[in-house]
């Protein structure tokens, strides 16, 4: 480990490391490779009574969810709040939310890394853990929302004694192929680059956990043409995640947009969701990062540039988002269609009309003055924003989930929706389930990749 | 296993009945004689007022009213509405297990067992008539022993809608095999059709050209629901040219 070669203590992007980019890495002047390396994994937590609390009741409000959603299963689908004709309700919500939420591993790692942008090296891991952890949650949405659960297996393709294939002409079966994809790359993903991590923290272990550590490093010894390997990976994995990203979220519109529902029947939506997905992802992010960092006190390493670099790109994307939001209204208020204009009232009016505001000031007016305005510009009001836009980009979903199905083309079949306590059980142990493999992701293994943040701080 | 490739429909169209209904939407006083009709025939539980105020009943024709006008000099118009049996129907292609589709004589065939109950098609239906199981079905004692045998029990879980009485079609084509004879106009009455006290409803086979169904639709007051959306229902409603 200690003998790395030329090549892997050289810069590993596209473009030359710049003036500023290289002080973004360089954290405390004057620690070496080595004892950058101590620092980490020496922050990895204890056991202490503190982390044992927080795990305990992360997994109580987890396990409280699994019962709403056993009593949802045992006791019938009524025990939630969705009903006639609102058949979608906060499930789905959640699953585009979440789904969206794990575009923030993408973004920040492969197009950063595509693109050699040196600052992100410390954030790349904690971003590439909220890729998976957050399919892992949204991808259970679907199995929650289905009335008969135990028989989610049909949607699956593969030769069975019932003769029958899946619909392929459903984008529901779309929305599972894409989301075993994107689910299987980012695992990928996550897991490539904590390789050398795991040689390390086998070196550095013993006993049962230095087995499971050298099992899952695959034999890795640092050589040459395994870093080579290593490298060429990356790069690979990058463009296709990329690409998988992308259409992950444009078939997750389609599900709306292949409907004849009004105003989900929109060729913007696909574009809107990525958008919007990238949007709430770096918000996910900057979130995290200013929790891992009070928590695991990495001050040192996420420093404010990392902070007011992903704050800018949040600025951009709540500009690209309200273009995209502008376009969407605009053209639905002025085409006036009987069907759409209808949910366009009903989304502008009463209790909808308070949260589509409410949406507008999260997603654009929060971030714009407070990380836009330069000198109200720090980590406090980033993280701040980035809550917001989470907030602002939860109540977009509701209002393209909820209003048009509330409101059909007939209007004799108008009806409202509100969650049950089945509903707000399980939404909010989702939010827990995040917390909790977080909890434990960080225990197990270090949160930020050490041998990339070698290569820029040791000048070797 | 339903066949995509080809429409069936247009391959069997002059070998197999196309059922249609034509409603008269001048004759129809808004009774609910019909509702009540179908909730009987087709064995569907009534949902108890709790769950009915949450838009939990299930009616597989409702009655819709229209009220133009201030109080007092209001008119209402009714339009029974069910399922349209679309030619195009929007439902059919958004379910991933193939739980629905169209049958060579032209009804939206509801597989229950093969449902698992994502409702993409129930929000994808524009005339919103299909109704999703939210509990396993209860009748009160006596009411379970008057259930229709010819009709199944939809469990939890699963999307159901109006057959056009498919079990009835099938009881009149059995009758007519039994009596060697072909089916005739008429022969084929769904609980709907036969309790209308106005005779609003007219229930046959649009392929042939003498059914009285055929000539309500060819009247020229006959229009479809919605059809700008293109879904070509196979529901015709009459109604004097306003």
């Amino acid at each position: 480990m200690d003998a790395r070669p030329a090549l892997a203590g050289g810069h590993r992007g596209f473009a030359p490391p710049t003036e500023e980019s290289m002080q973004a890495v360089a954290a405390a002047p004057g620690k070496s490779a080595a004892s950058v390396r101590d620092d980490i994994l020496g922050r990895m937590p204890v056991t202490n009574p503190a982390y044992v609390a927080a795990v305990v009741s992360c997994s109580a409000v987890v396990a409280w969810a699994f019962f709403a959603w056993g009593y949802q299963v045992v006791g019938g689908f009524g025990h939630t709040g969705v009903r006639r004709p609102t058949y979608w309700g906060f499930y789905i919500v959640n699953f585009v939310f979440w789904i969206g939420i794990s575009h923030a591993g993408t973004l920040i790692s492969a197009i950063l890394r595509l693109t050699g942008a040196n600052w992100r090296k410390p954030v790349t891991r904690a971003a590439e853990a909220i890729t998976v952890f957050c399919l892992m949650i949204g991808g259970m949405f679907p199995l929650i929302h289905i009335g008969r659960v135990w028989l989610f297996y049909w949607m699956i393709p593969y030769p069975n004694e019932r003769l029958l294939w899946p619909n392929f002409r459903s984008p529901l079966f779309w929305d599972l192929t894409a989301i075993l994809t994107y689910l299987c790359g980012s695992l990928i993903y996550l897991y490539l680059p904590l390789i050398p991590d795991l040689a390390e923290l086998a070196r550095r272990s013993t006993g049962a956990k230095r087995r499971l550590y050298l099992l899952l490093s695959l034999g890795w010894t640092g050589s040459d043409r395994q870093w080579q390997a290593l490298e060429r990976a990356m790069k690979l994995m990058s463009l296709v995640i990329l690409a998988i990203a992308v259409s992950v979220h444009s078939v997750v519109a389609y599900d709306f947009s292949m409907s004849v529902v009004p105003t989900w029947h929109n060729t913007i939506f696909a574009p809107y969701f990525v958008v919007g997905a990238i949007f709430s992802g770096i918000a996910a992010l900057v979130l995290v990062m200013a929790v891992l960092r009070k928590l695991m006190r990495l001050e040192d390493y996420l420093r404010e540039i990392h902070f007011v670099n992903l704050g800018k790109l949040l600025v951009l994307m709540s500009l690209v988002w309200l273009y995209f939001t502008f376009s969407e209204h605009l053209t639905t208020w002025y085409g006036n269609l009987p069907g759409e204009i209808q949910v366009f009232n009903v989304r502008e009016h009463g209790l909808y009309g308070f949260l589509f505001w409410t949406m507008i000031a999260c997603n654009f007016a929060v971030p714009f003055v407070l990380v836009g305005i330069s000198r109200l510009r720090s980590i406090f009001t980033i993280a701040l924003s980035s809550a917001a836009v989470l907030l602002g980009m939860w109540i977009e979903r509701f209002l393209i989930v909820v209003p048009s199905l509330s409101t059909p083309y007939l209007p004799a079949a108008w009806g409202d929706y509100a969650p049950s306590w089945v509903e707000l059980s399980i939404t909010a142990g989702t939010f827990a389930a995040m917390a909790l493999l977080y909890l434990l992701f960080v225990k197990a293994f270090p949160i930020i990749a050490i041998w990339e943040y070698d290569d820029g701080v040791s000048a070797r | 296993m339903a066949d995509t490739t080809t429409n069936p429909v247009e391959e069997d169209a002059q070998s197999v009945p196309q059922w249609a209904m034509a409603i008269d939407l001048d004759r129809c006083t808004g009774c609910e004689a019909c509702v009540l009709a179908c909730s009987s025939e087709n064995n569907i539980p009534t949902a108890g007022p709790e769950q009915a105020a949450k838009g939990r009943s299930k009616q597989w024709i409702r009655i819709d009213r229209y009220y133009e006008g201030e109080f007092p000099d209001i008119t209402v118009k009714y339009r029974p509405v069910l399922c349209q049996q679309c030619d195009e129907a929007p439902c059919e292609p958004v379910c991933p297990v193939f739980a629905t589709y169209q049958n060579a004589e032209g009804l939206n065939v509801q597989i229950y067992n093969r449902c698992i109950g994502t409702r993409y098609c129930a929000n994808n239906c524009p005339y919103t008539v299909r109704f999703f199981n939210w509990f396993a079905p209860e009748w009160e004692d006596p009411l379970d022993l008057q259930l229709n045998p010819d009709v199944s029990i939809r469990p939890a879980g699963v999307v159901e809608k109006c057959t056009f009485c498919a079990h009835r079609i099938k009881r009149a084509k059995l009758d007519a095999e039994a009596e060697d004879r072909e089916l005739a106009d008429g022969d084929v009455q769904p609980a709907c059709v036969q309790s209308c006290p106005a005779e609003a409803m007219v229930f046959g086979d649009k392929s042939d050209p003498d059914s009285r169904v055929s000539k309500m639709i060819a009247s020229g007051r006959s229009e479809q629901l919605l059809s700008e959306l293109g879904t070509k229902p196979r529901v015709f409603y009459l109604s004097k040219a306003d």
